[in-house]
């Protein structure tokens, strides 16, 4: 009788072992470092305390309706963002002059801080959610259509004089070969737009508003009720990841045929920077 | 039929030679340009409130008043040496940090997804922690710099590393290399790019993420400058200090990837 040992059970058993030492390492130091008298005395809660403001949290009714509209008005602004940038990317694409002439203005803004235009938006929109909705758009429309555009110079030449030797017109050029082709970068500009409008979302309700999770971290942060920030930054954490990572495997589902993809992602992403926030 | 074919020729040559006349940078000035004497003249014939818009004209002839040129110059390097000093931590934690991951595949492992999943999370909201902890100083921004940049870096130095051919390293052996070399000679170069761009996605993101806490928490460089405008609600001077520090963020990106391009071995 022979035992063999699977290596990639063992090595997924390392990991598992790896993940869970590390999370028992790190609340051994954050309850160390409580204990310490380092810090202010509140300022780092114990971790059964910050545990229990999560489950404050969660039974809490206010909370769902605070989640309600940060969700709703970042999938509203990512909606249009998304719709705006998709279309601009589809025109930037498909005139390479316009895109020269274009681009460089998208790069450019889609590398500063959005948060600056913060001003603009709300003498605009107002202090409503509206404001936060055109800010989710603002941050989902630059990783979106850099993302896209880029999709649309890389596509295959072959694929475009396959297209042209049958005499496609220009929409059914768009529709049977550009948007099939660009699959994979629209869902990494859609996820990284999504990332966008989350953060986007939360930046304007951090500055000014009067719901939403933003709103609902600053109240708390501001009556000095720590565990309590500390539970909001942790769920929204926890929902963005969740968002992130659903988004993530529907891509890798679409794209499952698709062996370009790794460097696809890592090419569009390092090059252009998406438009961060 | 011959002369009408040469003319249609000819006709289509020259609109060709039209298209192609302008480059498409002048073109996208020219665009530009055009767009905000629109602008301009919408907010004149007050087709757009000017409580609401400021006139093009008056937001960038503020540009050149000597109070915001002072006000922005200083702003800039306040901002410049928190980004400065974020970014030495950075590598200071960022690349032997990513060499671990490299070389113990099991944390790589264990750690790559932990580390991605944090980069996609909104981590300025961390700030009113951090005001409290170190309080409402320039410590703060450095570290809301510091930690939105060091997760890009990370995996950037280990994907470069793991990204290095095998063919490379065994033509190394093959030349009998040592350890010490095959990483010196063999292995660093190979996985510069990567770094690279690592270095300029932490360059990137810290720089966006002390300006957006420089504005929300009213401290520091040109996030300030932006804060403080809109609270006095000087629309005329808040769309001025948004456009200069726009495009100090340009100049910034721009000199960003010349340096790359320049100190970028492959």
């Amino acid at each position: 009788m022979t035992f063999t040992i699977d290596p990639s059970r063992s090595l997924a058993r390392s990991i598992l072992l790896i993940r869970v030492v590390t999370i028992a390492g790190l609340f051994c130091l954050w309850e160390a470092l409580r204990l310490s008298g380092f810090f202010y005395e509140g300022v780092l809660p114990s971790t059964l305390a910050v545990a229990s403001a999560i489950g404050r949290e969660l039974a809490d009714r206010s909370f769902y309706q605070d989640l309600g509209i940060t969700m709703l008005e970042t999938l509203v602004g990512f909606c249009f963002g998304s719709l705006i940038g998709i279309a601009a990317a589809v025109g930037l694409g498909v005139n390479s002059y316009a895109r020269k002439m274009i681009e460089p203005y998208i790069i450019a803004i889609g590398g500063t801080p959005k948060i600056i235009f913060l001003p603009i938006l709300f003498l605009i929109f107002g202090l409503g959610i509206e404001s936060k909705m055109a800010k989710a758009a603002m941050s989902a429309f630059f990783p979106v259509v850099l993302s896209c555009t880029s999709g649309f110079v890389q596509i295959p030449p072959v694929l475009l004089r396959v297209g042209r030797s049958f005499d496609l017109t220009r929409w059914q050029m768009i529709r049977k070969i550009y948007l099939p082709a660009m699959t994979n970068p629209l869902l990494t500009g859609l996820r990284l737009g999504m990332a966008m409008a989350i953060i986007g979302v939360l930046a304007a309700e951090v500055a000014y508003a009067n719901a939403g999770l933003g709103f609902r971290l600053m109240r708390d942060a501001d009556q000095f009720r720590i565990p309590s920030v500390y539970a909001i930054i942790i769920l929204i954490f926890a929902i963005s990841s969740a968002i992130n990572f659903a988004i993530s495997k529907l891509q890798d589902r679409l794209n499952r045929h698709d062996k370009r993809r790794g460097v696809d992602s890592m090419e569009i992403g390092a090059a252009k920077l998406l438009g961060a926030d | 039929m011959q002369m009408t074919l040469v003319r249609t020729i000819a006709t289509r040559a020259e609109g060709r030679r039209r298209a192609h006349y302008l480059a498409p940078q002048v073109a996208g000035l020219l665009m530009l340009a055009g767009l905000l004497c629109l602008l301009e003249i919408a907010v004149r014939y007050d087709i757009i409130p000017r409580t609401v818009v400021a006139r093009p004209s008056d937001a960038i002839a503020g540009l050149v008043s000597l109070e915001n040129r002072v006000d922005l110059v200083s702003g800039f390097f306040i901002t410049f040496g928190e980004t400065a000093a974020a970014m030495l931590l950075e590598l200071v934690v960022a690349v032997p940090f990513g060499l671990f991951l490299f070389s113990r595949r099991q944390f790589g492992l264990a750690y790559s997804g932990w580390l991605a999943g944090l980069f996609a999370a909104p981590i300025f909201l961390l700030y009113p922690l951090f005001l409290v902890i170190f309080g409402r100083n320039v410590l703060t921004l450095i570290i809301m710099g510091f930690l939105p940049g060091v997760l890009p870096l990370i995996l950037q130095v280990e994907q470069g590393f793991l990204g290095v051919p095998r063919t490379l390293i065994n033509v190394g052996r093959s030349f009998g290399v040592t350890r010490w070399q095959s990483f010196r000679k063999i292995m660093i170069p190979a996985a510069a790019p990567a770094i690279f761009t690592g270095f300029r996605l932490a360059l990137i993101y810290t720089l966006i993420n002390i300006v957006s806490v420089e504005y929300l928490i009213d401290i520091g460089g040109l996030g300030r400058i932006v804060a403080d405008r809109y609270a006095r609600f000087d629309i005329s001077g808040t769309y001025t200090t948004i456009i200069a520090v726009t495009a100090v963020s340009v100049l910034f990106n721009w000199i960003i990837g010349q340096i790359e391009r320049r100190v970028r071995p492959i």
